[in-house]
């Protein structure tokens, strides 16, 4: 063929004189140049693979504050990876929108689970959302780890490898609430107001079973739509009961609407709220109203936990605008476990969602984090807290527990 | 069976619920009067005019403007000058448009029309997902009547919803506008031969409804001490139930139909076993009701069409 006997000619003349033509000179330095030019960047790309993540969360809708700060964290903790020489792989992110609503959440679930790119997801801060989805991800095989939902049955009602949890549950969190309560405050009768979603509803039946054995009573539950504006029918009703402690179990839009409405209509009681009210807008928003609220949240506050002055620290580095709320450093040390078992075994669906399930004692920044058969972190830690002059405070370092400040409640209860 | 002054004290807290659902249904009402719309933005327009509300008087704080009644009569103008403009651009945009299409067509723009306000002030207002509060600028305390709690706030709440709608009453009986509108809903070619200016008058239809929304918008502000930006959608869908029960296209349906809405959802809720949990279930199965067994309403002048 001609252009190989031209080269074959070439080579023999080359061979014959052992003399370098300009032309080679030439191609060689181009060869050479480019070689130097590309170098950096050739490493980069021949070594790190892009792997994709999703994080799912509500980012509209009554809870957005939450979802948004979430989404932060999560973005904070695939940042922090990308700017790490160390990593093996480059991450990019899908954050997928699920309005805190089971439908919506299924969707998300699906777009993320098909898209074979993704290799795994931080998802829900809503119980209705994390326990819609579990079959999504179970039958896509993608894992996703909860970093804000609290329903028991997301990780105990199958044995789905894909699904893990890095917060705590509601069971553990009721028992503390209650026993403080009843055994500690001396509080003896409730009237529960809940919203009628999954985490509302079984919210109440774990404080209700817990509140009885520690020898409380409940007055009356009373279940109300998620989003409800007005309470005064049902508070109206509670306060016929003369309680000496109004619950709720909802989130916190809803907390507010219920306490303000509570102090509008002159009840007399004690405010107490689960871990969907702790939030920094529920001290804004219910502005005075909300001193004295107690509220419980697994885990401690995030500048208190092992790692949390750095995360807030980059958190504000990295100047996200929203807060990044009680449950942002769980969906970061998420994303961070998620990323570990990436590096770990590498971008397989199946062997990360095994990897995920065998966490036992990761170092993250809410301390060692150890997953039970069902891939539970076994968090033992409840913290209480109670709002004062406008910001949740641990109830160990409050002014109340010091005896200079006396619950609402308590005051009540002398009158 | 709850005591009396628990019945009564539940039907205070429905009364009050009532106002403020009976002046978003006039809106509706007065829409589908002149022109036959159902104007789904509404409830989104009712919203904005609480966000109008709380800026204006942010505002006026910031400035170390005016005491409350200073602060609170300028922002009940400025949100009832925003938001009825805003209504006029709506109707512009949305419904004179399609007046040839489909009524599907005005429904779909109109709900459209709502997602993009909702999801605009949820993008643009600061920290606008999170519910805001709302100064309560009105007199704290009260007093009890025959075991009735009475706050001074509720009875000036109510003062301004009752004040609004005698004020929606006049405008529409006793003023040239008014006669104007009354022309064009019961016959706006007729109305047109007369010498009515239709574009006016409907301009003027959506000026007014949507500063009733604002009206109620701040009130709702007032009474919760807090606003938040998804509270039109529920608004919307109650405020034109309410209009539905009372008869689409009267002013006083509307006012009937707002507080026999509230009332229901709050003895619902009170008086029914477990009654919290179907509050709505109970209240829009009475408007079920209505638009089977009296599709005209209570005191309806138009029929709806039975699709």
């Amino acid at each position: 063929m001609p252009p190989r006997a031209s080269a074959s000619r070439e080579s023999s003349s080359r061979e014959a004189t052992g003399r370098l033509s300009r032309r080679d000179l030439l191609r060689g330095g181009t060869v050479l140049g480019m070689g130097l030019a590309l170098a950096p960047a050739l490493p980069a790309f021949a070594q790190k693979k892009t792997v994709k993540l999703a994080f799912i969360g509500p980012l509209t809708g009554g809870t957005a504050s939450n979802g948004l700060g979430g989404r932060n964290s999560f973005l904070l903790a695939v940042q922090e990876r990308n700017a790490d020489p160390k990593s093996k792989y480059h991450y990019e992110t899908e954050v997928l929108d699920d309005e805190c609503k089971p439908t919506v959440a299924v969707q998300a679930a699906l777009k993320a689970s098909s898209d074979p790119q993704i290799v795994a997801g931080v998802t829900h801060y809503c119980s209705v959302t994390a326990i819609a989805t579990v079959d999504t991800y179970h039958k896509a095989g993608m894992p996703a780890m909860v970093w804000g939902a609290v329903l028991p049955e997301i990780t105990y009602s199958h044995d789905y490898v894909e699904i893990s949890r890095v917060n705590g549950t509601m069971i553990n969190q009721n028992s503390v609430a209650a026993d403080f309560a009843v055994k500690t405050l001396g509080f003896k009768t409730f009237a529960l107001i809940h919203d009628t979603t999954d985490y509302g509803r079984a919210h109440a039946k774990w404080f209700t079973e817990f509140v009885e054995k520690a020898g409380g009573k409940i007055l009356s539950t009373q279940g109300t739509a998620k989003d409800q504006k007005d309470y005064a029918a049902e508070l109206t009703r509670a306060k016929a009961d003369k309680p000496e402690v109004v619950w709720y179990g909802g989130l916190t839009p809803d907390g507010v609407r219920v306490k303000v409405q509570m102090d509008k209509l002159g009840i007399r009681a004690q405010f107490q709220g689960t871990s969907g009210i702790k939030s920094d807008t529920f001290n804004e928003t219910a502005g005075p109203s909300a001193e004295g609220t107690l509220a419980f949240v697994e885990g401690a506050p995030t500048e208190k936990l092992p790692g949390g002055k750095k995360f807030l620290e980059a958190y504000a580095k990295a100047g996200f605008k929203e807060p990044s709320e009680a449950y942002g450093p769980f969906a970061y040390v998420a994303a961070n476990l998620v990323i570990d078992a990436i590096e770990a075994v590498g971008p397989d669906r199946a062997k990360v969602a095994a990897r995920l399930k065998r966490t036992k004692n990761a170092n993250t920044i809410i301390g060692p984090v150890e997953f039970d058969d069902h891939g539970q972190n076994t968090v033992a830690l409840i913290s209480k807290y109670v709002s004062q002059d406008g910001k949740w405070v641990l109830w160990e370092d409050s002014e109340y527990a010091a005896g200079k400040r006396t619950l609402p409640g308590l005051k009540f209860k002398k009158l | 069976m709850p005591p009396p002054e628990l019945l009564l004290q539940q039907a205070f807290n429905g009364l009050m619920l009532g106002v403020m659902y009976a002046l978003v249904a006039v809106g509706f009402t007065l829409f589908f009067g002149v022109l036959d719309v159902i104007h789904f933005s509404h409830g989104d327009i009712f919203m904005l005019g609480a966000f109008a509300g709380l800026s204006v008087l942010t505002g006026l704080h910031a400035a170390g403007i005016g005491g409350a009644v200073v602060a609170l009569t300028l922002a009940f103008v400025a949100s009832i000058l925003i938001t009825g403009f805003i209504g006029v651009a709506a109707e512009r945009v949305c419904v004179k448009p399609l007046a040839r299409a489909s009524p599907l067509m005005t429904l779909l723009a109109t709900l459209s029309l709502g997602l993009v306000i909702r999801e605009s002030v949820l993008i643009f207002y600061p920290r606008g997902a999170d519910p805001k509060p709302f100064p309560q600028l009105l007199p704290q305390g009260g007093f009890e009547v025959a075991g009735v709690a009475v706050r001074y706030e509720n009875l000036v709440i109510l003062a301004i919803g009752f004040g609004a709608m005698v004020a929606v009453d006049l405008v529409i009986s006793r003023t040239r506008m008014g006669a104007a509108i009354r022309a064009v809903a019961q016959d706006p070619e007729a109305a047109q031969m007369m010498g009515v200016n239709l574009d006016r008058t409907v301009d003027a239809t959506f000026f007014i409804g949507s500063g009733l929304a604002a009206v109620a918008g701040i009130l709702s502000g007032l009474y919760y001490s807090e606003i938040h930006f998804i509270m039109g959608i529920t608004g919307g869908v109650i405020g034109f139930s309410a209009a539905a029960i009372g008869g689409l296209g009267n002013v006083y349906g509307a006012i009937v139909g707002g507080l026999l809405f509230g009332v229901l959802q709050t003895t619902a809720a009170a008086l029914i076993p477990r009654g919290s949990e179907f509050r709505d279930v109970v209240a829009f199965a009475v408007v079920m009701l209505f638009l089977i067994l009296k599709p005209s309403g209570i005191l309806g002048e138009k029929s709806v069409e039975r699709v």
